[in-house]
């Protein structure tokens, strides 16, 4: 771990935007094993990812979807660090954890379940090890750390993970998860994807210095790293899990990187977005880079990207597919497991919903009859 | 048989769901060598270790907030929020986290955690420390709720509390922690009355008395006092506030027609309100007067000298049912 205690103004980088190999003393034998094979197949995760967060996008437009966070831009912070993890690790997330949540073999149509309104949870957070995601910015912070208490009581030695952006940092939530961390050394990793945007509040607003100086205040150590590189990223969660596994407690990564679509397809950036930053964040791209990277070491031909393309181009298809085939829940269960134990009062509530829905089976006109009186009451 | 005092009923309890289960841990501010501010954990960190009666760092949501990490990994926890006006930081993580995550996950999370809170006021504390804040948790739908009134209650319901697969919000009256009673210690949770149970106290035809926590005990005193003037109260002890078990309250307004709620916390909006909905929706046609509510007023809880203006005492109480007998005027304004 080196930087623990100093400014961070500089970052981990082990590609360059255009490709390149940088060699790291620190860091290259942590990514040793990572050869050409793994890194094709880091790239194809990143590539069929996208291509899935692009359909949801598309079926948001179409009116499939209420709602879509993009991750567009993100795909190497949440691939790299994602595919770092144990399969007995466990991930809180936020909401545009999609690529972390495809590492953890959530299906692209589990993705968005919730985003479609038919459920609150696209998945079993035991089956696949990750948390639904948290909507309330920074609250799972302290979920992941209290999952790390015990891990530790329990004298395992897998990890939780908590993802959050730069806007969560500034919630009390985090402060509160860092202290826990730090004074019951939780094997907890604090994965900060610094996108630069809280919808339209730039990252200065949330603080003056680099969100990496910050935990070394909470006497947890830190790393700040190109999150648009996926070796730098897979390094430095290797490197934070580890620390964990060892028992030497939490630690926190800034991965800096750029929200290159809006806060969600209900957002509008150019209210408050320079263009021009945008085309400099573009010319940083994620996957452009590592399929520079990667045909220059002659890894990626023509044939492999085809089959990457091809995978891509199937999720979407499942994806839409799958979308299209959820149907709407019934209503009556939605008052399922609010309770785990016999809970009277809400037994009488569904049963008194049951009886007015009942009441709609006699026969069409019926309803029309009650709609209209109703429409001609709030008329007048 | 044992006589306890509610506080050490309570200490009792811990102890015993402890050693039950060793999923179940304690955690809160100041509960660990000094056995909490009220005692309540005494010589639970020396007995059971620092790893299960742990002092956390002063961050109420981080008490809750964790605890619904170490839940989801398949812990029990026990949190205790030093005093209620202390658990607003922690309201996040309450009613939006730990009550929902049943519900969110469709079932596939449990989060079988008990927040204990100490309530009420009458201690002639400084502000923050007299609060009684449970009509948030009870509007709050996957909590759920109940408050203690004797040291039997106190023991055998926060085992059940701790239990119970359902975050239970279980508030303490602070001012009856040295009430002493008998205890059965040896209570099998499984033929105690549920914990979502009211419990009638008293049999009377002419009032209804519903209350719940710090005010029982007054309310028996009023029974007493009214029965000197041949007015007989039926006192009814709500125990659980979510659920609410209003069938014993129906059944014994259709009897007595006539309904007194106490509750200390402020009226518009309390429990008060919603009991006196659901009774009047129930059992219309049987009330011989409208509801009265005997509560704090809606104010912030007054400075020390001033609390017993605000507190219902024995004497609002049986001017509360003075007026639903039509012996006395109802307050202005209701």
């Amino acid at each position: 771990m080196t930087t623990t205690m100093s400014k961070h103004q500089e970052f981990l980088q082990l590609l360059d935007p255009s490709g390149e190999r940088i060699p790291s003393a620190d860091y290259d034998a942590v990514i040793a094993d990572v050869d050409g094979p793994a890194l094709l197949a880091l790239y194809r995760d990143m590539v069929v990812i996208r291509r899935i967060d692009l359909e949801a996008t598309a079926l948001q437009r179409q009116g499939e979807l209420a709602l879509w966070p993009p991750l567009l831009g993100q795909e190497a912070a949440q691939i790299g660090s994602g595919r770092a993890l144990r399969a007995d690790d466990f991930v809180f997330s936020s909401y545009r954890e999609h690529g972390v949540a495809f590492t953890r073999g959530v299906t692209p149509v589990d993705l968005v379940r919730v985003w479609r309104g038919v459920t609150a949870s696209g998945w079993d957070p035991y089956t696949v090890g990750m948390a639904t995601p948290q909507v309330i910015i920074g609250a799972q912070a302290l979920h992941a750390t209290g999952y790390a208490m015990g891990i530790r009581r329990d004298g395992a030695d897998s990890v939780a993970v908590v993802y959050f952006g730069d806007g969560a940092t500034s919630e009390g939530d985090v402060s509160e998860a860092m202290v826990f961390a730090a004074s019951f050394q939780a094997p907890v990793v604090f994965f900060c994807q610094n996108n630069q945007w809280a919808i339209s509040e730039p990252v200065g607003l949330q603080s003056p210095g680099t969100l990496a100086d910050r935990p070394t205040g909470f006497g947890i150590p830190s790393l700040r790293i190109d999150g648009n590189d996926v070796l730098a990223v897979h390094a430095a969660t290797r490197t934070a899990l580890a620390r964990a596994r060892a028992g030497d407690g939490p630690t926190f990564i800034e991965a800096v990187t750029y929200r290159m679509g809006p806060h969600t397809t209900a957002d509008d950036p150019t209210r408050y977005r320079d263009p021009a930053d945008l085309e400099s964040w573009h010319a940083r791209d994620p996957i452009a880079r590592l399929a520079a990277h990667l045909r220059s070491t002659g890894v990626l031909t023509d044939e492999a990207e085809e089959r990457v393309q091809r995978a891509a181009t199937a999720a979407a298809a499942e994806l839409r597919a799958g979308c299209l085939a959820l149907a709407d829940p019934e209503p009556l269960t939605m008052f399922d497991e609010v309770y785990a134990e016999p809970h009277p009062e809400l037994e009488r509530q569904r049963a008194e919903y049951a009886d007015y829905l009942a009441g709609f089976d006699d026969s069409d006109t019926h309803i029309d009859i009650h709609i209209d009186t109703h429409d001609d009451g709030g008329a007048r | 048989m044992t006589t306890l005092t509610l506080g050490k009923a309570l200490n009792q309890g811990l102890r015993r769901a402890l050693t039950d289960d060793p999923k179940v841990l304690l955690m809160g501010e100041d509960i660990g060598k000094l056995g909490g501010v009220y005692r309540i954990t005494d010589g639970l960190q020396a007995e059971f270790g620092a790893d299960r009666v742990v002092d956390t760092p002063l961050a109420e949501s981080a008490i809750v907030g964790t605890a619904i990490g170490l839940a989801y990994r398949g812990y029990r926890p026990v949190c205790e929020i030093q005093f209620d006006g202390f658990v607003y930081p922690a309201f996040d993580q309450i009613v939006a986290q730990l009550a929902r995550m049943r519900s969110r996950t469709r079932g596939a999370v449990s989060l079988p955690i008990t927040i204990r809170i100490p309530v009420g006021g009458g201690i002639g504390a400084a502000e923050h420390h007299s609060d009684s804040p449970e009509a948030y948790f009870a509007h709050t739908p996957g909590l759920r709720v109940v408050s203690v009134a004797t040291p039997q209650d106190a023991h055998t319901m926060l085992r059940q509390a701790i239990a119970c697969d359902d975050p239970v919000i279980f508030f303490e009256p602070k001012r009856r922690y040295h009430l002493k009673g008998e205890v059965d210690e040896t209570t099998d949770l499984a033929t105690a009355p549920p914990l979502g149970s009211s419990r009638v106290l008293t049999v009377g035809d002419d009032v209804t008395v519903v209350t719940f926590g710090s005010l029982v005990p007054t309310a028996l005193d009023a029974a007493i006092a009214a029965a000197d003037e041949g007015v007989h109260l039926e006192v009814i002890d709500l125990r659980s506030l979510s659920p609410l078990d209003l069938d014993p309250v129906e059944a014994s307004v259709r009897r007595t027609g006539r309904l007194v709620i106490a509750h200390e916390a402020a009226r518009s909006g309390g429990l008060g309100a919603e009991i006196a909905a659901a009774v009047t929706e129930r059992c219309f046609n049987y009330l011989e007067a409208a509801p009265v509510r005997v509560t704090g007023h809606d104010i912030p809880y007054p400075p020390a000298k001033l609390e017993r203006h605000h507190l219902p005492d024995l004497d609002r109480i049986l001017h509360g049912v003075d007026r639903v007998l039509g012996r006395a005027s109802a307050e202005v304004g209701s």
